[in-house]
C-alpha cells in the first residue's frame, strides 16, 4: 500500500503550507512532518511528498539528501549524535564515542540490533560551553563523562 | 557593566511573555510602531552603530537603509537563527532565554524594511530553542504584538519559525534564503544582493539573533546611549561565546574593545590544571588561530582583532592550551569543512576534502615533504575562488595553524608521528 499521512497529519500539512507566501517555502516542515509520521524519508516518502509538494521526486530527493537531519535510511528508536568539532573534541568527545562504541557493541553509522540505539558523529551543535556533549533524538545532553552516559543509555529503553 | 543583551538571562521565566514585559518589553516596539517613520528608525539605528552580529559586522541600519521602498513586490526580514559556528553558542542562550527579546528585535527590523512576513530561521538541531520561540511567538500574537492591525496602526506582520534541517552553510545568508525558498541550501553569487533580490527574489534583509536582541535596548535608551559604549568603530556590547581549555567556559557580554587578555585570564578564570595557553581562536572555528603573545595588546573589537591578523567574527572564542596537538586542531577543523562544503564551486568541494586528507596523513604519520606547501597551495586556491564566503572559512584555519605551528606540523612530518602528547 502506498504511504499518505494520516488524517492529523494531512491536516497539519495543509495548516503548515497555508501560512507560507509560496507552498515550496513549506517543503523542510512537510518533509519534517513525513519524517515523523513514516519514521524515515526513503524512496515511497519521498514520491508522495513531491506529489503533496506538486514537485518532482527528483526535486524532493535533492532537498532530502541535502540536509543532514532528514534520514532516508531507518534509524534506531535513540538517535545518538555526539558532537566532534573542536571544542568536545578538546574536551574529550572521542573519549565519549569510544565509550558508547564499546557499550553498545556498534560502530558510528551503525543500530543495534535490537533497533534501539543508532550512533552518529555530528558537528558542532552549539553546545560548545558544555563540551563534551551529544544529541539524542530531540535532547541535548552536556558536560558529558562515561559515567553520566552509562546512565542517560541505561535509561532509554 | 550594564548588560544589554544578557539583561534578561537567569531571570525567572524570562522565556514567558509575562516575565519579558514585566520588565519592559515590547515597549519599544510600541513605541517604533506608534511614532516612528521607518526612516526615523533605519537612522536612529544607523547613529547607534550598532553592527551585524553574525560574523560580519556590517552596520545594520546601512543594511536595512538597502532596500528598495518603490520596490512593488513584498519585502521579507529573516532572523538568522541557524547558529553553527564552531564554538559559538551565544544564539542559543538568547532564543532558549530571552526568546521575546528576539522577536522583538526581529519586529523592529520588519518594521523598519516595512515587511509583512517575516521569518526566524532557526537550526534545525535547536528542538528545546524552536519549541520556545514557537511558544513565544503565539503569546506575542494573543497579546497583539504581532498579527493584523499591531496597536491599531493599520501595520500588520506575521512572523513564522522555520527550522533549518542540519547544514551549517545554511547560516550564509543567500544559502539560508534558498533554504527557506525549499531547496538545497546553496548560495547564491552576489551581487544582486538579497536587498533587492532575496527571498523569491524579493528584497530581504537577514539580521543575526544578536544583532536584532540588541535592538529593544538601542530604541528605549536612544542610540547616543548605545554609540556612548564600545570603541570608535565598534559600538556597543558584543556576546562572546568561551570554550575548550578554560577554567569557566559559557556567554559573556563585554562592552567592546574589552582588554582579550584580560578576559581570559580574570574573566574566563584562565587555563585551568596550571598549564600553559597554547593557541587561541577568537572569532569561531573560521577564523584564523592566534598565538598567546599576539593577543597581549589586543582588544576586543573588530579593529584590534582584525590588525593583530584574525577577526572577531561571531566572538566564539575556542581556548587551547600546551597539550593540544595543533595538526589534530587543524584536521578536526579541516574534517568539520569538508562534510560542510555545500559542493557547489569545485576549489571548496574537492579542496577541502583534499586539506582533510593531507592534515589526516600528517597526524597519523604518513606526512610527506612538500605536504605543508601543498596544503597552503590548495587553501590558497580556495579563498576568493568559490560562490560565498566558506571557501574563505575552510581555506583560512589549516593556513593559520601552519604559519603559526609550523615548527610542530614539521616535526609531525619528520618523525612520521604526532609528537604532542
Amino acid at each position: 500500500m502506498a504511504l499518505e499521512f494520516s488524517p492529523g497529519t494531512l491536516k497539519k500539512f495543509e495548516e503548515t503550507v497555508a501560512r507560507y507566501p509560496k507552498k515550496e517555502a513549506a517543503m523542510l516542515p512537510v518533509l519534517y512532518l513525513a519524517q515523523e509520521e513514516f519514521g524515515h524519508l526513503g524512496p515511497e516518502a519521498i514520491e508522495y511528498v513531491a506529489t503533496l509538494m506538486e514537485q518532482t521526486p527528483a526535486r524532493v530527493h535533492g532537498v532530502v539528501s541535502f540536509y543532514t537531519m532528514f534520514n532516508m535510511k531507518p534509524i534506531g528508536r535513540h538517535h545518538i549524535q555526539v558532537c566532534r568539532t573542536l571544542s568536545c573534541a578538546l574536551c574529550g568527545a572521542e573519549r565519549i564515542t569510544a565509550f558508547i562504541k564499546q557499550k553498545l557493541g556498534i560502530e558510528i553509522g551503525q543500530t543495534t540490533a535490537d533497533g534501539r540505539f543508532t550512533l552518529s558523529e555530528v558537528e558542532c551543535l552549539a553546545s560548545c560551553g558544555t563540551a563534551p556533549m551529544m544529541q539524542i533524538n530531540d535532547e541535548y545532553y552536556e558536560n558529558l563523562n562515561e559515567d553520566k552516559v552509562a546512565v542517560i543509555l541505561e535509561n532509554l529503553k | 557593566m550594564e548588560t544589554i543583551l544578557l539583561r534578561n538571562v537567569g531571570v525567572a521565566d524570562s522565556h514567558m511573555l509575562a516575565t519579558y514585559a514585566g520588565r519592559g518589553g515590547y515597549r519599544s516596539w510600541q513605541k517604533v510602531v506608534e511614532s516612528m517613520k521607518p526612516a526615523e528608525l533605519i537612522d536612529e539605528v544607523k547613529a547607534s552603530g550598532l553592527r551585524g552580529r553574525g560574523g560580519a559586522g556590517f552596520p545594520t541600519g546601512m543594511k536595512w537603509s538597502f532596500v528598495p521602498k518603490d520596490n512593488p513586490k513584498p519585502k521579507y526580514l529573516v532572523c538568522n537563527a541557524d547558529e553553527s559556528e564552531p564554538g559559538t553558542f551565544k544564539d542559543r542562550l538568547l532564543i532558549e532565554q530571552d526568546p521575546h527579546a528576539v522577536i522583538e528585535g526581529t519586529l523592529i527590523s520588519a518594521y523598519a524594511i516595512q515587511s509583512h512576513t517575516a521569518f526566524i530561521y532557526i537550526r534545525g538541531e535547536m528542538v528545546y530553542g524552536a519549541t520556545r520561540l514557537e511558544r513565544a511567538v503565539e503569546e506575542a500574537y494573543r497579546a497583539g504584538f504581532i498579527g493584523k492591525n499591531i496597536f491599531g496602526s493599520g501595520y500588520d506582520l506575521d512572523l513564522i519559525v522555520h527550522r533549518g534541517a542540519g547544514a551549517y552553510i545554511c547560516g550564509e545568508e543567500t544559502a539560508l534564503l534558498s533554504s527557506l525558498e525549499g531547496s538545497r541550501g546553496w548560495p547564491k553569487l552576489k551581487p544582486p544582493f538579497p536587498a533587492t533580490h532575496g527571498l523569491f527574489g524579493c528584497p530581504t534583509v537577514v539580521n543575526n539573533v544578536e544583532t536584532l536582541a540588541a535592538l529593544p535596548w538601542i530604541i528605549e535608551r536612544g542610540a547616543p546611549a548605545y554609540a556612548a559604549i564600545g570603541t570608535e568603530k565598534s559600538k556597543g556590547t558584543k556576546l562572546f561565546s568561551v570554550s575548550g581549555h578554560i577554567a569557566k567556559p559559557g556567554v559573556y557580554e563585554l562592552e567592546m574593545g574589552y582588554p582579550f587578555k584580560k578576559f581570559l585570564e580574570e574573566d574566563c578564570g584562565g587555563v585551568p590544571g596550571g598549564k600553559k595557553l597554547k593557541g587561541v581562536i577568537p572569532g569561531g572555528g573560521s577564523m584564523p588561530v592566534m598565538l598567546p603573545d599576539e593577543i597581549d595588546k589586543v582588544n576586543l573589537d573588530y579593529e584590534s582583532v582584525q590588525a593583530a591578523g584574525s577577526l572577531l567574527g561571531s566572538g566564539g572564542v575556542i581556548v587551547m592550551d600546551e597539550s593540544t596537538c595543533m595538526v589534530r586542531a587543524a584536521l578536526n577543523l579541516s574534517r568539520f569543512f569538508a562534510h560542510e562544503s555545500c559542493g557547489q564551486c569545485s576549489p571548496c568541494r574537492e579542496g577541502c576534502h583534499w586539506m582533510e586528507k593531507i592534515l589526516h596523513r600528517i597526524e597519523y604519520g604518513q606526512g610527506e615533504q612538500g605536504d605543508l606547501d601543498l596544503i597552503l597551495n590548495i587553501a590558497g586556491n580556495i579563498a576568493g575562488n568559490t560562490i560565498c564566503p566558506f571557501g574563505d572559512a575552510a581555506a583560512w584555519p589549516p593556513g593559520a595553524f601552519i604559519r603559526k605551528f609550523r615548527g610542530e606540523f614539521e616535526a609531525h612530518v619528520a618523525e612520521k608521528r604526532c609528537t604532542v602528547g
